[in-house]
């Protein structure tokens, strides 16, 4: 169990595979609740094309991608917000768009030097310094603005018009949990990987769904859960040598699968004592008679 | 059953008024050239068919729609230059019921927008929430979730948030839509019982007879604001006919106005078979 913890480069894959699940896992909360669930999936594939497009251009990885899948964002919220547009709809035009640009991008310019397999399926390997500062920033970030913005994104999360109506500024939450999104896609993508990360955002806030109905919790249960399945899933993926996204999407699916195992054993059980408690009421009021 | 009492205030200065209002969604009026004045203390029923601009109407007085025309004063001050202090409480249909919120947490929504500099709740800020739920008797299911209450309790819920705020204007959009008749009442004797707290309340409904009926003063809408004033001078079949593009006969009980429905069947008729067909069929004239 300890042998990979001889090699540098897994102990430094371990620590940043357990801050991008528990990350994902604290901002997927607030994309599952919103509905959003598909948006994880096409803005990974947006910024996939902004990160080629940054490359090309020679720009910041970090800055480029971010603020591509930002405006991709905002993109498909202004798009959704249109009576005509549903929120799908919305997302396939812009993700796809902006991924087969990516894909243009590389056909077009073939002296890439660079991997995009690692964007695509994620590589622990190719984790350098300043990703890994890149996750640690974010990762902070993030647990401070779900902080501060607390009582602002449940309640934009719980009811978004009424939320308005408040007095909450609605529109400023949104740009900033989209920009906060896309950050977190950008620096989860060479661990996890374009095609993984929406699951990695989905799995742990619906396992943690499963088990309490109480927002609180939900958010804890949640981060806990998906920096276990990033921290699992790597062990994993050392001993069956697969692909770091992979092996972390498969190991939280096992968890889920635990979860929901859990949960319906309970609720069978719960239903088999009312049954007995009922019977047994049964029972004890013909003997009165 | 309710009878809301009207009751009197010093001032009959109006705590909503709406002045020649045309407003609606993305360049498309749903309410034009309304004009509105509710005092401090009224109970107000909007009424009108689906579509007609009753739920435009409510949210023209949160100034949440766009303007085109027009100025609605809440409290003596332009909506357009201060965002107006209103409780609000939505239809609970709209409520996602799968999300795992309990109802102190939704009840503590109600202060999301004060001190939005803190990003914690003050100890005063609990200490209000309890007091308001035990007011409307809620407070011992402060740690449930949602789901699990009665439709009667999470009406409470709902109003529990948006009177924690303590707000002199109460706005309601259909509270006693999809619920049972015992919920129906128990919701209109709190809301009575709030107005008799001095809380302003202005709700939608599509109850004629056994919610509008019984409210002091009705307002109907349809595209614009037909007419307004007690029921018993409003239910007319002039006025309704206005309001809901069709006859509807009004009949009196006991004192009260009440609309009526000429009697006839959907589907099976009697004998099990059978289109459609009013009570007072052709053969039943003949004879």
């Amino acid at each position: 169990m300890f042998t990979p913890l001889e090699y540098e480069f897994f102990v430094r894959g371990l620590i940043v595979a357990t801050l991008v699940g528990g990350l994902c896992g604290l901002i997927g909360v607030y994309v599952v609740l919103r509905q959003m669930s598909y948006i994880g999936h096409g803005l990974a594939h947006a910024i996939f094309g902004g990160a080629v497009t940054s490359y090309v251009l020679s720009v910041n990885f970090f800055l480029g991608a971010s603020l591509w899948g930002f405006v991709s964002a905002m993109l498909i919220n202004m798009a959704s917000r249109r009576r005509s547009i549903s929120a799908d709809a919305a997302i396939g035009i812009v993700t796809t768009s902006s991924f087969a640009l990516g894909i243009a991008l590389i056909s077009r310019f073939r002296n890439f030097t660079r991997s995009f397999d690692a964007a695509l399926f994620g590589n622990i390997l190719g984790i350098t310094q300043a990703d890994m500062l890149a996750i640690v920033a974010v990762t902070l970030i993030a647990a401070v603005a779900v902080f501060v913005g607390y009582k602002y994104l449940l309640f934009t999360t719980f009811d978004y018009e009424v939320a308005g109506f408040y007095g909450v500024p609605t529109g400023w939450i949104d740009a900033g949990f989209a920009l906060l999104l896309a950050a977190v896609i950008v620096v989860s993508l060479q661990v996890l990987g374009v095609t993984m990360i929406a699951a990695a955002m989905v799995i742990p806030p619906v396992a943690a769904r499963l088990l309490t109905n109480d927002f609180n919790r939900m958010l804890m249960l949640s981060v806990v859960i998906g920096a276990f399945c990033g921290l699992g899933g790597l062990y994993m993926s050392f001993y069956i040598d697969v692909s770091s996204g992979a092996s972390v999407v498969l190991f939280s699916a096992a968890v889920f699968l635990v979860a929901l195992g859990y949960t319906t054993l309970l609720n069978r059980l719960n239903s088999s004592r009312w049954r007995a408690g009922a019977s047994n009421l049964g029972g004890e009021a013909e003997s009165l008679h | 059953m309710l009878h809301p009492t009207p009751h009197e205030y010093e001032s009959e200065e109006p705590i909503v008024e709406l002045r020649g209002v045309t407003s609606g969604y993305g360049g498309s009026p749903a309410l034009e050239s309304a004009d509105m004045a509710v005092n401090r203390g009224d109970f107000v029923g909007l009424l009108g068919p689906s579509g007609s601009g009753k739920t435009t109407l409510l949210r023209t007085i949160l100034g949440a729609v766009d303007i085109y025309e027009g100025d609605v004063i809440v409290e003596g001050r332009s909506i357009a230059d201060q965002r107006p202090r209103i409780g609000y409480v939505p239809q609970i249909e709209t409520i996602d019921w799968n999300f795992p919120v309990t109802v102190e947490q939704v009840v503590m929504m109600g202060f999301t927008s004060s001190r939005w500099w803190l990003p914690w709740r003050r100890r005063q800020d609990y200490e209000r929430a309890l007091e308001i739920m035990e007011r409307l008797g809620i407070a011992d299911l402060a740690k449930r979730h949602i789901r699990e209450l009665s439709g009667g309790q999470q009406q409470r819920s709902f109003l529990a948030r948006a009177l924690v705020g303590s707000p002199r204007v109460l706005l309601l959009d259909e509270p006693t839509s999809g619920v049972d008749i015992k919920t129906r009442d128990e919701v209109m004797h709190l809301l009575d019982e709030l107005n008799h707290q001095d809380v302003t309340i202005i709700m939608t409904t599509h109850e004629i007879n056994s919610v509008a009926a019984h409210l002091p003063w009705v307002v109907c809408v349809n595209g614009r604001i037909v007419d307004s004033g007690p029921p018993g001078r409003i239910f007319t079949p002039e006025v309704l006919k206005r309001t809901y593009n069709a006859d509807i006969v009004v009949t009196e009980y006991m004192g009260m106005k009440l609309v009526a429905e000429s009697p006839h069947f959907f589907g099976r008729n009697g004998n099990g078979r059978g289109k459609s067909r009013h009570a007072h069929s052709h053969k039943a004239e003949e004879a």
